[in-house]
């Protein structure tokens, strides 16, 4: 069966599956198949949540862009997973306790105020819209690859294709459904992982394969690639910071307080059945989150190795990558590059017009590099390759049978799918209940609220889908936008809500605008105003990354900081909680007498 | 809040601050600040700092949620404030 085929049968079958198991659930017309709040254990529900949690950021782009930062790629993996620990320790037992469904109904009532609710509901928005335009730079590259078109063709199906799948109440609520989801993306990310490392290393655990010697060398699979990227100019693999350890260091804590800041993410701790149960779960979701982050780092390193060894012959013979007849032949090339070219997402072109491909970083600032370059009659790096679309090209890179290829296939897409609708479900609530009956017309029916939640979606992924076109970034990257922009602005809220019983509605509202409004305008400088091309504004700001060389993607963590200090200057000049606040928050922080959730809709 | 009341919420705040110190460290610490130190020792093939970076935080944070989850429980008890 040729690969196209095989792509299709087994898209085809995941998909069978879910509504499959989606049908079975319903047809059981039992509640306990809906949320996870009836006889699903914290490990069942984990699991859900790890499938919700892990979108095309995590599936199809982390791993492409560890692979060329190396070291630094490590804030990712560090910073989704490390907010776990802050959202098991710090804010999910206590909003479970709470009570209420939604991040804004939290804050409305915490700070006795609808404009704080309202005020939470923008930063919701933003955070939520920011992250869907990730998403669709992902679905983008899937669909491209999957159907054999160019990456904007592939948006325009992905926007279409997640819309529907978003309108049907998506695959959401139903535990099950989504346990199938993980299932696949789990497989479809390990397998491919284990064959490679088994092939590179011997070892068939990809964890310990990154940690081990080369196949028949003394040589660590570590070492033999850091000295490879050195001479081909790029950065060494193993010590490559992400810009500078400052920048790391804030990068790393806007992704940790941001995904303890995330509405959808929270969200999932409001329907499991005790408090006890919501420490578990976080710990649960992250057992499974961390099978697929763990690996990561040894996808990233190990598709790097062989993209140098697939355009320079040298890698593995251990000749000189300088030397001429060591550069992959342009009509040598593997089909994959042939296949992805189609994409437009990886494109060569022949600047020495020898009929040959060569691959080095042709901006390095080490000269030695730059001679040998030249006296091979280099003329500049040929081949530019998507960080996005390593991934899925992986198993094709190391010449994996079809149903390896295909199995990715269906994994990124259902990483990215699950994702996106959860996301437009959540833009949905907040804009027709939260925003629309809350504060514009409290009297509209159930079925213009309905109405209002659709058009919201629509809107967003036309949205989406546009600024997707030309992204902001790498999936991942436009995803930590995302991640900085919740952790400016929900997560000190929520936080102070819980842990300061003195923290009032002025402190808090204060605090949100400054927090979101700096990371704002500092993103917006680098990457355009709400993110369209060509109207950013870096002279204004300083230039790139003028304060203290941090980049926008890491800016999350000081617009929390100024969040934090506005909220308790504000707080020391106006009047304190009323006392019935006070006594609220001595009753969240104490399990007894969880009820069950309410204000659901 | 009364006595009790305050107590627990003591050991509550003593348990987060324990934890997340050691959160701090794995991640922060031994991940970033203190890599290129730690990379002089190696674990197998890996650099000691880019393990941590990139494999060992991982590890303990998922330890130090269960780790969380069982002293709170009995933190619960010990204050009898436990849900049924």
């Amino acid at each position: 069966m040729d690969l196209q085929t095989t792509i299709y049968l087994v898209v085809g079958l995941s998909f069978a599956l879910y509504i499959g198991i989606a049908i079975w659930a319903r047809a059981g017309s039992t509640s306990e198949f809906y949320v996870a709040g009836g006889g699903v254990g914290p490990r069942i529900n984990g699991m859900a949540t790890a499938a919700d949690w892990m979108s095309a950021a995590s599936f199809i782009s982390m791993a492409g862009l560890i692979g060329y930062m190396g070291y630094g790629g490590g804030l990712f993996l560090m910073g989704w997973t490390g907010g776990y620990v802050l959202l098991a320790l710090l804010l999910a037992p206590y909003l479970r306790k709470f009570g209420k469904f939604t991040v804004p109904q939290f804050i409305g009532d915490r700070y006795y105020s609808q404009t704080a609710s309202t005020v939470a509901v923008l930063c919701l928005l933003v955070a939520s819209l920011t992250y869907i335009i990730g998403q669709m730079t992902g679905v983008g590259v899937a669909f491209s690859r999957f159907l054999g078109v160019s990456n904007e063709t592939g948006i325009y199906v992905g926007m279409a294709i997640v819309f529907t799948y978003a309108v049907f109440g998506g695959m959401k609520g139903i535990t099950y459904t989504q346990v199938a989801q993980y299932v696949v993306l789990i497989f479809a990310y390990t397998v491919p992982a284990i064959f490679i490392s088994m092939h590179l290393t011997g070892n068939p655990i990809p964890q310990l394969g990154l940690g081990s010697d080369m196949v028949g060398t003394d040589v660590s699979l570590l070492q033999k690639l850091d000295s490879i990227v050195v001479d081909l100019g790029f950065g060494q693999y193993t010590t490559t910071t992400a810009g500078s350890t400052l920048n790391m260091f804030v990068y790393t804590l806007s992704l940790m307080i941001g995904t303890a800041g995330l509405p959808h993410v929270i969200m999932r701790f409001f329907t499991v059945p005790s408090v006890a149960a919501a420490r578990l779960s976080a710990g649960w979701a992250l057992v499974f989150i961390a099978i697929l982050y763990t690996t990561a780092p040894a996808v990233a390193a190990m598709a790097r190795m062989n993209l140098h060894a697939t355009v320079n012959s040298a890698v593995n013979s251990g000749g000189d990558m300088f030397a001429a007849e060591s550069s992959l032949k342009v009509e040598d090339r593997p089909e994959w590059m042939k296949r992805w070219e189609v994409t437009g997402l990886l494109k060569f072109e022949d600047k020495n017009g020898d009929g040959r491909i060569q691959y080095y970083n042709d901006k390095t600032t080490d000269q030695a590099v730059l001679d040998k370059a030249a006296a091979a009659g280099w003329k500049g790096s040929e081949l530019t390759v998507n960080r996005d679309i390593i991934v899925l090209a992986n198993p094709e890179i190391a010449l994996l049978p079809n149903w390896v290829i295909a199995l990715v296939a269906a994994g990124g897409l259902a990483a990215a799918l699950s994702t996106a609708a959860g996301l437009l479900l959540a833009i949905s609530s907040a804009i027709s209940h939260d925003l629309v009956k809350g504060v514009f017309n409290p009297n509209i029916s159930e079925k213009g609220e309905l109405m209002a939640g659709k058009v919201a979606m629509a809107c967003s992924i036309v949205l989406a889908g546009y600024l997707g076109l030309n992204p902001p970034g790498f999936a991942a990257g436009t995803v930590a936008l995302a991640f900085g922009i919740a952790a400016s602005s929900l997560f000190p809220a929520i936080m102070m809500g819980i842990f300061s019983k003195k923290m009032n509605k002025e402190g808090a509202i204060a605090g949100m605008l400054a927090g979101l409004t700096i990371t704002l305008f500092y993103v917006f400088a680098h990457k355009g105003l709400f993110f369209i091309k060509g109207t950013d504004y870096l002279p204004l700001i300083g230039g790139k990354n003028s304060f203290f060389g941090i980049t926008p993607e890491a800016f999350g963590a000081i617009g929390a900081l100024v969040n934090f200090t506005v909220a308790f200057v504000v707080d020391k000049f106006t009047k304190a909680p009323p006392e019935h606040i006070q006594a609220l928050v001595e009753s969240v922080r104490t399990p007894r007498g969880a009820k069950a959730v309410d204000g659901r809709h | 809040m009364d006595k009790q009341g305050e107590a627990y919420w003591k050991a509550t705040l003593g348990l987060l601050t324990k934890i997340l110190a050691v959160w701090f460290l794995v991640s922060f610490g031994a991940g970033i600040l203190f890599a290129d130190m730690l990379n002089g020792i190696h674990l197998g093939g890996y650099p000691l700092g880019f393990w941590f970076a990139q494999q060992g935080s991982i590890y303990v944070f998922v330890a130090l949620i269960f780790v969380y989850a069982k002293k709170m429980g009995e933190i619960d008890r010990k204050f009898d404030v436990h849900e049924e």
